[in-house]
């Protein structure tokens, strides 16, 4: 049974929304997505300065076994990057909730957030 | 519910990831499909391969049968029980039924066909048959194991006991033994030295056990996968099917065209394939960028602007960048270029083989 994170917000395609203390946005995939996918081995991130707009396609993720598009949660301007993840891709499969994250936007309506999935949203859509 | 291997709960107690395949339910991996592909390359591991289907050819035609159903010849194998002979099983118009393995036994043969084609093998072999005397029979109480790596034999040899050490180091490549209701063969689908074990389906848990403690790793069906294609092996269904002639599969070595009175299925269209030139070929690409090649992408070739497409692709984690084994036509040159999501991406042109025992060969 894959980890779902309460305090999270959640696409239906598998990424996962923190609001962080200063206002950014960190972006990540679920555990449910990681371990679908098996090993990764790439990820392409969005460069910072970016700027997204919900539901573009912000990156992707390879594993062995297939490729996934990595959308935006929310709209707004790339402010970070996981650089780790250029040499340690399998880091997403290892912590993708932690060190696995894949990128950092500065939301510019942070009320998108509300319109994102809950925990428990996403239980009911990963379980289907 | 698929279908399940005599070591189904062996494979749940030990974490597998259990997936459809084939109708079978097999294991993925058992954590990490990278870990045990390494394993495989530097060491040894084991894969549940009894999903394949285990068809005995006896009687007096069995070996005039075999020289028709065939385009390889079991004539190779007169005189020597046990060797294995890797051959097409072609259609009428020259395309693959399926790959297999045929062994000459003490007394008759054994085919090791593919899981996904049985039923429409047996068919086939049995509409074939009518005109022999020859018996089919299938073995499905058997199970089959695989053990791959530089490290294999020696534990193979420490799981199997002292009864066997003396067969295992007389064993050559492509030669099996059998001792009792267990048959051991030199063969693998890796590029590692290794074993192929046919056995009472009821003595497999326990040696699925007794190889675990010998430090045999389990792995599952997406190292095998990774494995074959990094070892340049063709996958059916991938590779070559009913409308791919073998020449074009990269199997012309498969092809026994002497003596030329043989009559196998297939050798008229193949001949004259032949004779007006083969227009396709089999290749290896390799991307040294980041990105993975994916089978059913398109191949643009240099030059005359042919086409052709990836027929398997993937991450090679012993060489650290992708590969794929690509149908494209014979004009190609040294690079391609392939489609990835739509943006053009250049990759080298290699012959479809890129590790063997463990080193890159490209």
């Amino acid at each position: 049974m894959s980890e779902i994170r309460s305090e999270l917000k959640y696409l239906s395609s598998h990424e996962w929304a923190r609001l962080e203390e200063d206002g950014t946005v960190t972006v990540g995939i679920s555990d449910h997505a990681q371990d679908a996918l098996g090993d990764v081995v790439y990820v392409d991130t969005p460069e910072v300065g970016t700027n997204l707009a919900a539901g573009d396609e912000a990156g992707v993720v390879e594993s062995v076994k297939a490729a996934s598009d990595i959308y935006a949660p929310v709209s707004g301007e790339v402010v970070a990057v996981n650089e780790a993840l250029e040499d340690a891709p399998e880091t997403v499969n290892a912590s993708p909730y932690d060190d696995g994250w894949f990128f950092r936007v500065k939301p510019s309506d942070p009320s998108e957030l509300d319109k994102l999935l809950d925990a428990e949203a996403y239980r009911a859509e990963a379980e289907e | 519910m698929g279908n399940r291997t005599p070591l189904y709960d062996t494979h749940v107690a030990m974490g597998g990831k259990m997936v459809d395949f084939g109708g079978w339910d097999m294991p993925l991996h058992y954590g990490s499909q990278l870990d045990e592909h390494n394993r495989v390359r530097g060491d040894a591991g084991m894969f549940d391969v009894s999903h394949m289907t285990v068809v005995d050819i006896d009687g007096d035609g069995a070996r005039d049968y075999l020289r028709h159903l065939l385009a390889n010849d079991v004539a190779k194998l007169d005189g020597n029980p046990g060797k294995a002979l890797y051959t097409g099983m072609l259609n009428e118009r020259g395309g693959v039924i399926d790959d297999l393995i045929v062994y000459l036994q003490e007394s008759g043969y054994r085919l090791v066909v593919n899981c996904a084609t049985r039923e429409k093998d047996l068919a086939w072999m049995n509409r074939q048959a009518e005109s022999f005397d020859v018996t089919l029979s299938e073995h499905p109480e058997l199970a089959m194991v695989a053990i791959q790596g530089p490290e294999a034999l020696d534990k193979a040899k420490a799981a199997l006991g002292i009864e066997w050490i003396a067969a295992i180091d007389d064993l050559d490549i492509f030669q099996g033994v059998a001792r009792g209701d267990w048959f051991v063969a030199r063969t693998g689908y890796t590029g590692e030295d290794g074993l192929e074990i046919m056995l009472p389906g009821e003595d497999a848990p326990g040696f699925w056990r007794a190889l675990a403690d010998a430090g045999v790793a389990p792995c599952g069906l997406g190292a095998r996968d990774t494995l074959r294609l990094e070892a340049g092996m063709n996958l059916y269904g991938h590779e070559m099917n009913e409308d791919i002639s073998p020449l074009v599969a990269n199997m012309a070595w498969t092809i026994a065209w002497l003596p030329e009175e043989r009559d196998f299925i297939g050798r008229a269209p193949l001949e004259k394939e032949k004779a007006e030139g083969v227009k396709e070929k089999l290749v290896g690409l390799a991307l040294k960028e980041r990105g993975v090649l994916r089978a059913g992408q398109p191949v643009v070739v240099d030059g005359d602007g042919g086409r052709g497409i990836i027929t398997s692709g993937t991450f090679s984690p012993t060489l650290g960048h992708s590969i794929a084994l690509a149908r494209v036509p014979v004009t190609v040159g040294e690079t391609a270029e392939v489609e990835i999501r739509n943006k053009p991406v250049p990759v080298k042109v290699v012959r479809p083989c890129f590790v063997r025992n463990g080193k890159s060969v490209i």
